[in-house]
């Protein structure tokens, strides 16, 4: 199967800071990836290039058929965002709107669903993430795990090709993650693409195809959840070390 | 020293200075509501990506907020009279206002803008909203939501401002209440029932503009709680 994502070679600096340099991997359709590395390996950034939120400076990347390389436009990143959800840290709920117009929005003004098939889909959703009874709270009524599951619900509602994940436990206490880490387990499960940066070594281990281990802004090493029991290299062998 | 209060001419000028109320209740609500919008529009424009436009918007909102509210209002009804213009004396006075609190109102609204996280952007981005729809549905309503209290204040300054343009013999209430002084001598009595009437009008405001908030804010209607 060709592949969904793929990374050839990018490289991106803020100012004088490297932070990747000549990174390549790819993501087979249907795969979970984790990235793995410590704070500052460029594992963020590496994800959020995949969304175009962070310009590249040089190689390229193509997602679902989008091409992204140092000149993309905000149409062809808006096209590319209509294929591929992503979950923040900080959740980055709307405070302003009920869960269910929270996860409405996009599919009322972006695909432009009647009130009513959003309001099903939007219920269907939050069913799947285990919320359905929170339809009409606000964001600041839910516990941090609620939350995190809304804002996937709410990517989930825009019928993403790919979904990234962008350190979505860090923020949260050790029950609280367990109840994310379901949820997506059982995407995966349901056969979504999925590309997430954490620092959950068990859940990389058990739900991911392959785990991406940077350090220094390169891929340090790659391969399948064994990688973590037999590390090459003793950067991962510290990491992997620290972790558990 | 001794006064005697005579509050009789009230019986025969009180629909004068209920027609006064009204046109002041008139100029301030025209005032503020193109005051806001134009000051929103300000608000975006010093927060825009565009350098050249944060500029301008900038320039602006210190020219009009380092001088006096009454000097604007002289330079547009008799300095664009002088070189041709003749508007009345109502229009002046709420163009004059409107500029003057549209730069108050837009740095209270950019405060609101900024307060909004960068994140809450990236997400609206992500999920595929314009960055028209972005600025409506996800920045602009919370922002406006957390200043609101700032934009009330100001909006009742306002309203009490549009005092100063009996200067420019628009007609409202102050102006009403002169014409009254100088018929009837009772300076004292006039200006402590215009001062009242002032009071009620600015209650009714305030009553109002907290209608309006539970109206337009229904997370505040229904938790109460600060964004």
């Amino acid at each position: 199967m060709s592949p969904i994502v793929k990374l050839n070679n990018v490289s991106k600096s803020f100012g004088s800071l490297h932070v990747l340099q000549g990174v390549s991997f790819d993501v087979a359709a249907g795969s979970v990836v984790a990235i793995i590395g410590r704070s500052g390996s460029g594992k963020s950034t590496a994800l959020r290039c995949i969304n175009g939120l962070e310009k590249i400076n040089s190689g390229e990347i193509t997602v679902c058929n989008h091409h992204l390389h140092h000149d993309v436009t905000r149409a062809q990143l808006r096209a590319l965002h209509l294929d591929v959800g992503i979950v923040f840290q900080s959740y980055n709920l709307f405070p302003h709107l009920t869960v269910g117009q929270n996860i409405m929005l996009a599919p009322r003004w972006v695909r432009k669903q009647s009130k009513s098939e959003a309001h099903e889909h939007a219920a269907e959703v939050l069913r799947k993430v285990g919320l359905a009874e929170k339809f009409d709270a606000y964001p600041e009524q839910l516990s941090g795990g609620q939350q995190q599951r809304v804002a996937i619900a709410r990517s989930l509602a825009m019928e993403p090709k790919l979904m990234l994940f962008d350190e979505v436990t860090s923020a949260l206490d050790p029950e609280l993650t367990g109840e994310v880490l379901k949820v997506m387990e059982s995407l995966a499960r349901d056969g979504m693409t999925m590309v997430l940066v954490t620092h959950e070594m068990a859940f990389a281990k058990g739900v991911a195809d392959k785990i991406v281990f940077m350090h220094q802004g390169r891929v340090w090493e790659e391969g399948g959840g064994e990688m973590l029991s037999a590390p090459q290299t003793p950067e991962l062998r510290q990491f992997v070390g620290n972790g558990l | 020293m001794t006064y005697t209060f005579d509050f009789s001419f009230l019986a025969e000028y009180w629909p004068q200075l209920l027609k006064g109320l009204v046109q002041t209740a008139q100029l301030s609500l025209l005032s503020i509501i193109f005051g806001f919008l134009l000051g929103t529009l300000l608000a975006i424009g010093r927060t825009a990506q565009s350098k050249l436009l944060r500029r301008i918007c900038a320039i602006y909102v210190e020219a009009i907020r380092n001088t006096p509210l009454l000097v604007q209002m002289f330079m547009i009804y008799f300095g664009l009279a002088s070189v041709g213009f003749k508007l009345s004396a109502e229009f002046c006075a709420v163009l004059a206002i409107v500029i003057n609190v549209s730069s108050y109102t837009c740095e209270i609204m950019r405060a609101g803008i900024e307060s909004v996280r960068k994140g809450q952007r990236e997400a609206s981005d992500c999920l595929g909203l314009t960055w028209l729809q972005s600025l409506f549905l996800v920045v602009l309503p919370p922002a406006t939501e957390r200043v609101y209290p700032a934009l009330v204040s100001q909006f009742i300054l306002i309203m009490l401002a549009t005092s100063l343009v009996s200067q420019i013999s628009a007609e409202e209430l102050t102006s009403t209440a002169a014409r009254i002084d100088s018929m009837t001598f009772r300076s004292f009595e006039i200006y402590t029932v215009v001062a009242l009437i002032y009071i009620g009008l600015a209650f009714v405001f305030r009553l109002g503009f907290w209608a309006l908030s539970r109206l337009v804010f229904p997370r505040l209607r229904r938790l109460g709680t600060p964004l």
